[in-house]
């Protein structure tokens, strides 16, 4: 019985993992290494410069960006901080929802946990996706969000710069938003080790309690 | 120093029963000596429960419902441990069902809700349902787009009960009252800080009070009678002179340390999923729930949690009206049906044997059969309910229900149990 049990419960796991993932399957795989600080902080430079102007941040802080991604709060400040004085402020714009629902037709969504809502290689597959389209008002499309309202912000980039190192700067963007997504969960899993080798050597002492207690039960 | 100690609970045992007490559920509650692996189950619900309310009464201190989404991120970025907090009380909510989704299975095969232990099946059942209300009233707080639309569908269903079944009732006063019902719920007439706020005071005041005092009683009850084992064999028929069962081994220090190591391996498997995989793949906590709730963004598919898959299936199965009623109306009665079913167990179980280990061939194949028709609906709850995957929750349904009307009160009729032995057998 108890075997049977065991064995219906491992045939029901393959469905739902397909289930979990398999919605995915058409878009483009995003690089994202939350450990390269270096493709982070690229990630955040282009970011505040390209998407700021309308897409907030606002669970996110200042000083926390730079504290994780390595850079000063002075730099932060100088370089990286165009909408407040603060370094504790969280990353917000000037842009108010009316304003974004007069020219985008939709206000430009947040974007804090963007990474979370939808998937990085949703949003590397957007930011790579966009097509010239004339019968957009704003003379572009996109592959993965069709009728998008957003402008292709970045198609200046695009022409100057080689598709390899456009893609990489993308890749760079959706690096810092996965990043940005949970802030915490390098920290996490790190920590994740240690709890589990901890509980790993409290297991040998219990067990051995459980065995000694037991030698008289029979 | 030992004199100091011993005089003390001796003042404390003249006035309170703690020595007593102490006697009667640890050290001379006699347990079966030859529990198995799915024994663990009962001691890991109380380590989910003592978990959910230790994380939980931490996070009511940063969270605020009237900025549920704002204060969940708060949490998770800005209060210290917030992060792992509050992932110990998500991913928390998800194992304290499948810890009692399996200790209820337990209970299935080894039949422990028949006499005596009726009562306790009876708690335990209590205990579910408070459980899923839990659950659900949980899962509306940080108020993500999932959490929205999650408790429109829900709430609902109050409006969906068919108050003109009832006599002197029209369809139209139907309608009124569920319409009323609704906005009782809702505390407004629409989904709204307000219904928040109320859910909020329902899910860390009124149900966890009942949750502690239907454990409370479940093991009360329990203790009364003596736990079943996997044999299904009455412990007390054997006693010895000093009146102790003879299968019996004192709950403390015996399972106590048995169940340490048991413990310890569940918690790595729980710390497995909170620091490695904490939204479960978008089971645990769903993708639309990362965006704050929205009254004019439908999510493309809202599935409820995994943990009323099952349920939810049932309620979207139905597509026949029938004596007068319409099949929404059925959805909601085979949902209702499907969870007070359960109460019945102990009254519609008729075989004479007890454990699946001495039932023969046909019990074990309806119960092996329901088992994995309860994982199927449970999937299929998750999925939009089109095509083949309808059909299938229709027929998981109707066997859900011919197992307990006809398969439980009928198979010992029709096949030839194993002699069930005098004393349990094997040991640990």
């Amino acid at each position: 019985m108890k075997k049977l049990a065991v064995a219906l419960l491992f045939s029901c796991l393959p469905a739902f993992a397909s289930a979990a993932g398999g919605h995915d399957a058409e878009l483009e795989k995003a690089p994202v290494n939350l450990q390269d600080k270096v493709s982070l902080q690229n990630g955040a430079k282009l970011f505040v410069n390209y998407c700021m102007g309308c897409h907030s941040l606002e669970y996110l802080r200042y000083g926390r960006m730079g504290e994780d991604l390595g850079i000063s709060d002075e730099l932060t400040l100088k370089y990286l901080n165009f909408t407040s004085e603060k370094i504790g402020d969280p990353m917000k714009n000037g842009m108010t929802a009316e304003n974004g629902k007069d020219w985008f037709g939709n206000p430009p969504p947040d974007l804090t946990l963007a990474a979370r809502h939808r998937s990085p290689d949703w949003i590397y597959s957007y930011l790579t996706g966009f097509y010239e389209d004339e019968s957009r008002p704003y003379g572009y499309n996109n592959h993965v969000f069709p009728s998008v309202g957003m402008p292709h912000v970045m198609a200046g980039m695009q022409e100057t710069l080689s598709e390899e190192e456009f893609e990489s700067n993308m890749g760079d963007i959706t690096n810092f938003l996965t990043y940005a997504a949970e802030p915490i969960a390098p920290t996490r899993e790190r920590i994740g080790v240690y709890v589990l080798v901890f509980l790993a050597i409290l297991f040998v002492p219990a067990y051995l309690l459980k065995k000694e207690y037991w030698k008289d039960v029979h | 120093m030992m004199r100091v100690v011993n005089g003390l609970i001796d003042w404390v045992d003249a006035r309170l029963p703690v020595v007593n007490a102490y006697k009667k559920h640890m050290s001379e509650y006699y347990a079966p000596k030859n529990f198995n692996f799915w024994y663990y189950f009962g001691v890991l619900s109380m380590v989910v429960l003592v978990n959910q309310l230790l994380t939980g009464i931490w996070l009511t201190m940063f969270y605020s419902p009237s900025q549920g989404f704002e204060s969940v991120e708060y949490i998770m970025r800005d209060v210290q441990w917030g992060w792992l907090i509050r992932y110990m009380h998500a991913v928390g909510a998800s194992a304290f069902f499948a810890v009692v989704y399996i200790h209820m299975f337990r209970g299935l095969m080894y039949g422990s809700y028949k006499p005596p232990r009726e009562l306790v099946w009876i708690f335990g059942m209590l205990i579910y349902v408070a459980l899923m209300a839990e659950g659900f009233l949980g899962y509306v707080l940080p108020w993500g787009n999932m959490s929205y639309w999650g408790a429109q569908v829900i709430i609902s269903l109050a409006g969906a009960i068919p108050f003109d079944i009832l006599p002197f009732i029209g369809p139209d006063d139907a309608k009124d009252i569920g319409e009323a019902l609704t906005t009782w719920v809702r505390g407004d007439y629409l989904l709204s800080t307000a219904t928040v706020n109320k859910f909020f005071a329902l899910h860390v005041v009124a149900i966890p009070l009942v949750l502690v005092a239907l454990v409370f009683l479940h093991i009360l009850a329990l203790h009364e009678v003596g736990s079943n084992n996997p044999d299904g064999v009455e412990i007390k028929q054997n006693k010895d002179e000093n009146g102790i069962p003879k299968d019996g081994i004192p709950f403390h220090p015996y399972y106590t340390v048995k169940d340490l190591p048991g413990v310890i391996i569940f918690l790595m498997i729980f710390a497995v999923v909170i620091f490695f995989f904490p939204t479960g793949g978008g089971y645990l906590i769903e993708k639309p729930n990362f965006v704050a709730a929205n009254p004019l963004k439908t999510p493309d598919h809202i599935a409820p949690v995994w943990y009323y898959g099952p349920y939810y299936a049932m309620l979207r199965a139905t597509t026949i009206e029938w004596l007068g009623m319409s099949s929404k109306t059925w959805g909601l009665i085979a949902m209702g049906g499907g969870i007070v079913v359960l109460f019945l167990l102990p009254w519609l179980d008729r075989h004479p044997v007890k454990s699946i280990r001495y039932k023969g061939w046909l019990s074990k194949l309806l119960l092996f059969v329901f088992a994995a028709d309860f994982l199927m609906l449970g999937y299929l709850g998750t999925q939009p309910a089109t095509g083949t995957a309808k059909t299938l929750a229709q027929i998981g349904t109707v066997y859900y229900f011919l197992f307990f009307f006809i398969g439980l009160p009928l198979a010992h009729r029709f096949e030839k149990s194993k002699p069930v032995p005098e004393r349990v057998t094997g040991g640990h």
